[in-house]
């Protein structure tokens, strides 16, 4: 059984490669079982999602020129 | 189209003025060369990756939507130009570079964890509702701004290069001289104090649902 704090590296292992099969299933059955995990990708998620929408003016219709 | 209801609506022309405003336009260059300089670790190719993100932004202020303010805009020109030259260039590893090629320092976020590497109390993760209302908000990017200074240089160095100018994991490794488990790392610790400080200065501070 991984602890939430393993399962924070292997969260954000996961927005730069794809995990092993047995990474992925030790990850779910903890996210499965943990709500502060769970809240925990979630945000990181968020984050990226922040970056992004940051990286692009922060306007999804206008492209910002080279 | 997630920002369709930005409430912040200045006209173009508005938006535009600010290039004619010397001392806002000062403030926001300095900003820039700080962090062009910090990218890619040369003061000229700084300061002229700088000088045409700024000359760019007035040759094209007519057709800018206003939408965007005009900061985030000039620095997203500004990003564009760092990733060109990053990607061209390939560098010739420097010594400070390899010294300091390990993460930087001890950072084992003890607090956060129990000895069994639970979430000790009062430090868990929250529930942050519907991020998107947070985006909608000006002063939410401010916090993530000052959140994202607050990083250790290396961190926010190596977090910006991938979450913002956009580069690829090899790319960043070949820059920086990391390996690929250095790097890892060191966008970890990036994440988790991220994830800290938008936590206390937003989400469960006034900002978020105010």
């Amino acid at each position: 059984m991984l602890s939430c704090r393993e399962v924070t590296r292997l969260v954000s292992l996961s927005q730069e490669k794809k995990l092993s099969f047995t990474e992925r299933m030790q990850l779910k059955l903890h996210l499965w079982m943990c709500k502060r995990c769970n809240d925990f990708k979630t945000n990181t998620a968020t984050i990226r999602a922040a970056m992004r929408s940051f990286a692009d003016g922060r306007d999804e219709d206008q492209n910002p020129p080279k | 189209m997630m920002l369709d209801s930005v409430s912040q609506e200045a006209a173009p022309a508005e938006e535009s003025e600010k290039l004619q405003d010397k001392e806002y336009l000062q403030t926001i260059q300095k900003q820039m060369l700080k962090f062009a300089e910090m990218q890619l670790n040369d003061h000229q190719l700084a300061e002229d990756a700088v000088q045409e993100a700024l000359i760019g932004a007035m040759k094209n202020s007519k057709s800018f939507s206003g939408k965007s303010a005009f900061k985030t805009w000039v620095f997203a020109i500004l990003k564009n130009k760092i990733a060109d030259i990053l990607r061209k260039r390939h560098r010739t590893v420097e010594v400070t570079n390899l010294a300091g090629s390990g993460a930087d320092g001890e950072e084992d976020f003890a607090n956060l964890f129990d000895e069994r590497g639970g979430w000790t109390q009062g430090t868990q993760p929250t529930n942050w509702g519907d991020p998107e209302n947070s985006f909608k908000q000006d002063q939410f990017w401010q916090v993530l701004e000052t959140c994202l200074t607050g990083l250790p240089e290396r961190q926010a160095k190596v977090f910006m290069m991938r979450e913002y100018i956009g580069l690829s994991s090899d790319e960043i490794c070949q820059q920086e001289s990391l390996t690929v488990s250095n790097l890892h790392v060191i966008l970890y610790r990036a994440r988790m104090r991220l994830q800290k400080c938008l936590e206390m200065r937003w989400f469960t501070g006034e900002g978020a649902n105010a």
